[in-house]
This record gives C-alpha cells, structure tokens and sequence, in this order.
C-alpha cells in the first residue's frame, strides 16, 4: 500500500475539494416552479408514446403506434376526425389541444420495467412531455405509472389487463380504459356455466408473473362461485416456449376442463400443444374436455391459427362490432393502414383522446386539472358503448365482450366472433377489495 | 496528491472535471435544433453514465487484473437494487443507509458465490458465475414475489412502515429518496441563449460516489495486492509453485468487485426507487462485459468509457425513427431522400443492437485493447512518436 502523506497543505486542498462538492447539490436544489412538469411553452405539446418496439409483444407494439399516430392526426385536424366525429364530447375541434398543435416521441419500452422506465424518464426529461401513454404488460404499466406519479405527469395505460394497476399499485395520476382479470372472470363464468354445465374440473396453466397471478385468481373465483372444483393451478415460467410437459399431466388429473392464464405467444404455444396433443377429442368424466383462454386478442388468435376455433375468452373491443364508433374507428384506422385494428390499438386510441378532450375540459395541462376532468368522467361514442371513467381507482367502467373462436373466418382478421356483450353492471365491483392507495395528484415541480 | 503518483492523479483530476462539466459538454447543441437529438445531458441518461461507470470499474478490478470473467455480475446489481429499496420501505428515504446495506447485502452474496465458482477458472468458472445469476433471477423473478415484487419489480407505496421518517409527504404522496433533505429528483436549469443546461442533484451524488470509486480502484490498481492479482492473471501455476495460495486474493477481487455492482444497483435505486428483476438477467450480465472490453479491459478508465459509448447509444440512438431521419434528409430529392433513409434505418430505432455489435467487432479486431488503444494512437498520431511508454491515460494490466 503506498503511503498516506498528511500534510496541512493536502488537508487544506482536501478538505476545500471536498467542502466544494458538498456544497454544490445544495446550491443547485433551488428547482425552478412552472407550476407544473414540462408546462408547455411554445405553440406545440408533446405526448411520449412509449410502447414496446422488441420483445414479445412487439406486434401489439407496432399497432399501438399506429393507432397514437392516428389519434395525433385527428387531434391536429387531419384524416377524417376519427371518433371525434361519434364522442359524446364535443370539446375537441380538430385544432390541437387548447390551441397547441400536439407532437410526439416513441420510445421502447422491451417489455422490461427498467428499459421502459427509462425511455418514460428520457421522454420527460430530455423531450419534455406531458403526458406518457402506451405499454402492453401489466408490469411495465405499474413501474411507468409509479414513475409519472413521481415525476408529476398524467399516465394513460395502454394494454394492461392485472388488477394491481388500478388496484393494489394504483396512482392518482394514472389512468387505464382498458378492463381487466377480475371483469375477465365475472364476465367469462356464467356463459361457461351456461355452455360447459356447472360441475366441471378445472386445471389452470399460469404465466408465473403478476398478470397471470390475478388472472388465475379472478377465474378460479368466479368459476368456483357457480360450482367448478380448481383441480390444480400450474405455473409456467414466462420464456417457455414449448407447453408439451406442462400438457402432458393435464389428462391424468381428471380435469375437464383447461384454462390458459396465458397471453400473447405464451398462449399461442400453449393453445397449440394442448391442442396437438388431442385434449379436445378427448371425453373426460363423460364430458367434452373444453379449454378456456381468459384473455384473447385478435393478433394471438392470428397466432395460434385454426387452434382457436370454438374456445371461449374475454376481450376489451373487437373490431366487428356495429356501433357507430367502432365503425367509424375501424373505418378510419383501415382507410389509413389497410387492416382493421386491434384491441391494443383501440384502447391506446381512445386513452390519447380522452386525455386531451379532459385538458380541453379541463382549459389546462395541469395533472391535477386533467385527472379532475377524468374522475368520474362519463362518455359514449367511443366504441364500447356507455363508459365511466371511476374517480376512486381511475378504471374505466364498460361492457366487456365476450368471444369465441370463429368456426369459419371469411379473411385472416374475421377470427374471433362475440358472443355476448356483458352489461357492465355485472362486471362492476367496489373499488376497496384490491387494497392499495391512489394518493393525491402530483404536479411535479 | 491523495497518495497517489501525478500521472494517476493527474488522471482522477481528468475525471473529476469531465463528471463535474458533463451537462455543458454532454448538450453541445442549442435546445430545439436539429442536432439537438445527439444531446446527452439530461438527468437520467448522465445519472446512468455514472452508475454504471462504478459497475463497469469494479468489475474491471475482477476481470482486468485477474483475468477471471464472470458471467453473472449483474446478480450483485439486482441484490443492490433490492437491498436499497427495502430500505427505503423500511427505515426512510435517505439514501445514505440504502447505500451501506446494499453494498453488505452484495459483499455477502459475493462472497458466498465467489467461494464456491473460484474453485473453478477459466469457462468453468464462467459458467459457474452464469448459472448464479440466472439461479437468482429466476428465484427473483417468481418464488420470491413476496420480497422482490415478481415481474413488476418492488416498489415503494404509501402504506410503507419508514419507521425513521414519515410514510408520505405532506402532499399526500410517496417521498422520494434524498439525501439529508436534498431531494435527488432536484434539478436546476441555467439557459445561455439558446443552450439550457440541466443540473441534477443525483447526478452529482453519484458521481462524487464515482470518483471516490475510482480513486480506491486506483490505489487496488497500484497497491501490493494489485500486484498480487496480475500475477493470478498472468501465470497462476507458477503463483502456486511459488507457495502462494492465489485464492484468497482472487475472492477478495470477487468480494470488491461485487460490492461495487452492489453500489451502483443502490445508487439505482436511489435515482429512480424501483428494483426489476431484468436488472438481473444475463443479458444485463453480458453488457458489463461488453463495457469493459470495449473501453479497454485493464486499463483504469476504460469501463467507464465503455459504459458511457453503450448506455449512449442504448438511450440515444434507439429514439430515433424514422420520421426524424425523413426531416433530416428533407433536403435531398425524393427519390435519394428515401434511399438515405432505407439504408441507415436498420442501424437506429431498435436496431441500435446491430451498431452496437458493428462497433464493437470493429473495436475487438483493430483497437484489441478497445477504446483506450483508440485515445493513445490517435494521441501517438499527435505527437508524432512511435510506440511508447508515457501515456498518462492507461496502465494495461499485462
């Protein structure tokens, strides 16, 4: 070790370098106040979009883009108004938001918490934005709407189906149209009663993280309820790829009836395994064995190909349906990309108008006034009919849809058909029973 | 100066007024041009220069000096990360005991690691490092949800006990991690025409944290047991012909270089308190690797250039799309403008991993002792000498 010399003069420059640095954060603590975060200046705002780009949801992703470039279009005035033609509110006019004309960023989230908290935090810092929208995982949604509550911005979650966002890990500055596992299992239980019989057994494959978790839950209550004994709940982990050993013991348990807590190409693998190995051939307990997916989309139905034909699921939106906003949207979205969109682009479609009809409501930027304006907001027009916006855990309200397999599709998008609209006041619980705390508005500095 | 020779010392001072002037060199560009998407010097992505700087030092202490390459660093980060929140749930949010248990939690993980994979060397031990590190991102990611928050990470909530201080802020909302006060989310601005500049009470933190760091890598780097650990890495059997037993050195190296991932996860925790599990995953593991050899493995400054080139182009180039390069090239006619933009556009975006991997073979096979050569030709070039001893920059390790 080399020697430490201690001499006045090395003291005395120590101890003035390291005086320096203390004092400096202290110096520099004194924050500017705007009143609120990234308080737009100039004649434009900025929305960050920030979805996943890479990784397994990067088809959801893609369409999630696609769906806030429209909606930035139509704000501006663009295009041909989309659902501002068919909203129940008629603040926005095609003219930006409050006069400013709205630009964006996209950033990529990789379906990791880390790498979407980042891309959030550049978005807020180096770009200025004042409100954070997209995401495709539950994760992802709670770890960036954490971060918007912190940093003092309004959060509007894109695809993100778990309880917890607007349950356990709910912020008051963040906002979800989208349903979630709890409406999931309230809506699914009784047309499986209705078509399946109320005495079977069922066996549940989980993905092993969060959403799984709360999907599980959701279903093996609301099926229980009405009569179905839980067998035995399986967790998968999240990078598997091949189901067959995870099949395999399904048949042996005695259960009739497989649940896939499962999404994107988790689910698509899974379908396909159980699928292939003949378990809906199969008679058990003198009964059709059936399989259930509890949340489908129509890019996962894509996936999994012919396999889907005749099994059950939830949806948040599907683009066959006949009101007069889903038309309109499904006709702007077609007319600018040539396909119809999915349930993912939908919801992050509405999340970015109905956050700037809130500011135009609202007269301001500021969260605070824009997540007053949403509370207890209620619409129409925007697809799934009479919607509220709850105040107490900023979920939104709505009938959920449930689906089946198409039997014979007419194109490569018409693969799922509804089933049955459930009304929403079926689907409605009191916002307590998931715990957890909104807290207060955070304008940041 | 701080018991250092002058060409370190010299060197420390470098770094201390790079880290202290980085938000006036790092936004070179006036706010609003054009070139203002190449400008680094916002709080978060300067925080990350520096943290995962002392990452990338103290694995350069394992990998540059015994030559022991772990593939599961990124375990000791991940501990960190959790150590630190917890604390923060538990005690208060001050980062200062954050800090100290994390870098425990780590040292002890590190140890236990350490003694059982440096009974092996070479891809053994590797391997060994690597199954560790997934062993625990597994555990972290689904049997343990309960301490580590699963998939969705763990997270500070208002109903947390924070026995030292209080559990929300008189706003009603969770506080966030300070420093005796001094809250590390606190920035100023300083606008010079059309420049602004931002200074970030977080960023100064770690990056004090960071010179401290590479002050004691410099003296482990010049120190008798320094000397100990080239000599593991050069030649361990005759090390052990010699009669020295080279394993308490090699797992004191693991311990240090562990404690150090574990600050740098802390200090994670600290400028933004939430801890995934991805932090965790080999992937993460890989990427310290590639800092160090691509900055110049051995050599003192070289991981914290290599950080600093990859966590750029991670947040800087991947916010690029493709309507930025069309308002870039608007100039060009059509017909080339869209041609330009064909060609570069799978390297921005998220293809920013194929000119990561691009510069990265480029710098493994014509600047072998990465970017540190690169500094030291092109300052040869200058002087106009042949190859030569006095560069004040670097001391490779071999």
């Amino acid at each position: 070790m080399s020697k430490l010399n201690l001499t006045r003069r090395g003291v005395i420059q120590t101890g003035a370098v390291a005086g320096a640095g203390l004092a400096l954060p202290t110096y520099l603590s004194a924050a500017g106040h705007e009143g609120f975060t990234n308080a737009p200046t100039g004649s434009t705002v900025t929305f960050g979009f920030n979805v996943p780009q890479t990784g397994a949801y990067a088809d959801e992703g893609a369409d999630e883009l696609r769906a806030y470039e429209l909606a930035v279009e139509h704000l501006n005035g663009g295009g041909d108004g989309g659902l501002m033609n068919t909203f129940s509110s008629k603040a926005l006019e095609g003219t930006g938001i409050l006069g400013k004309k709205v630009e964006y960023v996209t950033g990529d989230t990789q379906t990791k918490s880390d790498a979407a908290r980042a891309s959030a935090k550049s978005m807020i810092e180096k770009d200025g934005a004042v409100m954070i929208t997209g995401g495709s995982s539950s994760g992802v949604a709670v770890a960036v709407q954490a971060l918007c509550q912190e940093a003092g911005v309004i959060f509007m979650a894109g695809l993100t189906h778990s309880n917890d966002t607007t349950g356990k890990d709910k912020k008051a500055n963040g906002f979800r149209h989208f349903f979630n596992s709890y409406m999931s299992g309230a809506a699914l239980a009784p047309i499986l009663g209705k078509n399946y019989g109320t005495d079977r057994k069922a066996y549940h494959l989980t993905a092993d993280y969060n959403w799984g978790y709360t999907t599980e839950e959701a279903v093996r209550t609301s099926t229980e309820a009405m009569g179905w004994e839980t067998v035995a709940a399986v967790k998968t982990p999240l990078t598997q790829t091949d189901f067959s050993s995870y099949i395999a013991p399904v048949l042996q348990s005695g259960a009739d009836v497989l649940v896939l807590n499962h999404y994107g190409g988790n689910m698509v693998n899974s379908l396909t395994n159980a699928v292939q190995f003949g378990l809906r051939e199969k008679q058990v307990n003198g009964k059709n064995f059936e399989i259930v997916v509890p949340l489908y989309s129509r890019l996962m139905a894509k996936g999994a190909g012919a396999n889907v034909k005749g099994i059950f699921g939830s949806t948040n939106w599907h683009w066959s349906l006949q009101d007069e906003g889903s038309k309109q949207f499904v006709k702007s979205f077609g007319e600018k990309y040539g396909f119809p969109p999915s349930q993912a682009a939908h919801t992050c479609y509405v999340q970015a108008m109905l956050y700037a009809d809130a500011v135009q409501r609202a007269g301001s930027f500021n969260p605070c006034a824009v997540a007053e304006a949403l509370e207890d907001f209620e619409f129409d027009g925007m697809g799934n009919g009479k919607t509220l916006y709850r105040a107490e855990d900023h979920q939104c309200f709505k009938d959920v849809l449930v689906v089946k397999g198409k039997e014979n599709p007419t194109s490569e998008f018409d693969l799922l058909e509804i089933v049955e609209v459930t009304p929403v006041g079926q689907v409605t619980y009191d916002a307590s029973i998931f715990g957890g705390e909104l807290g207060t508005c955070n304008p940041g500095a | 100066m701080f018991g250092l020779e002058k060409k370190d010392a010299s060197l420390l001072i470098l770094v201390a007024v790079l880290t202290i002037f980085a938000p006036f060199i790092l936004n070179p560009f006036p706010d609003g041009s054009a070139l203002a998407q190449f400008n680094a010097g916002y709080p978060d992505l300067m925080q990350r220069f520096v943290i995962f700087g002392i990452f990338a030092i103290g694995f350069n202490i394992l990998f540059g000096l015994t030559g022991y390459l772990s593939f599961g660093h990124a375990a000791f980060l991940g501990i960190g990360s959790y150590a630190a929140v917890w604390m923060f749930k538990l005690l208060s949010m001050n980062v200062i005991p954050a800090i100290i248990l994390a870098v425990i939690m780590s040292g002890l993980f590190a140890l236990l690691i350490g003694y059982i994979s440096l009974r092996r060397s070479g891809i053994y031990f590797s391997i060994l490092t690597l199954a560790f590190a997934q062993m625990m991102f597994a555990l972290a990611y689904s049997v343990l949800t309960p301490i580590t928050g699963g998939e969705t990470g763990l997270q500070l909530a208002l109903d947390d006990p924070r026995i030292l201080s209080m559990a929300s802020s008189t706003d009603g909302n969770i506080p966030v991690p300070s420093l005796f006060g001094m809250e590390m989310r606190d920035s100023t601005q300083l606008t010079v025409g059309a420049w602004k500049f931002t200074f970030n009470v977080g960023y100064y933190f770690c990056s004090v944290i960071m010179l401290v760091a590479f002050y004691i890598a410099i003296r482990i780097f010049r120190s008798p047991f320094g000397l100990m650990l080239r000599a593991v890495k050069s030649n361990q059997q005759r090390l052990n012909y010699t009669g020295l037993n080279p394993r308490p050195y090699t797992l004191a190296a693991f311990v240090i270089s562990g404690m150090y991932a574990g600050l740098a996860g802390a200090l994670m925790a600290s400028m933004d308190p939430l801890a995934g599990a991805e932090r965790m995953f080999w992937t993460a593991s890989g990427e310290v690797v590639l800092m160090t050899i691509l900055g110049g493995a051995g050599t003192l400054i070289g991981p914290v250039l290599g950080a600093g080139a990859i966590k750029y182009m991670e947040n800087i180039l991947s916010k690029i799309n493709g309507d930025i390069l069309h308002t870039w090239f608007a100039f060009l006619p059509d017909g080339l403008e869209d041609f330009i933009v064909t060609i570069i556009y799978p390297f921005i975006g998220k293809g920013w991993h194929l000119t990561l991997g691009i510069i990265f073979m480029l710098v493994v096979i014509f600047l072998p002792g990465g970017l540190v050569e690169g500094g030291q030709r092109i300052m040869q070039k200058l002087r106009g000498k042949s190859a030569d001893t006095d560069s004040a920059k670097t001391e490779p390790a071999e």
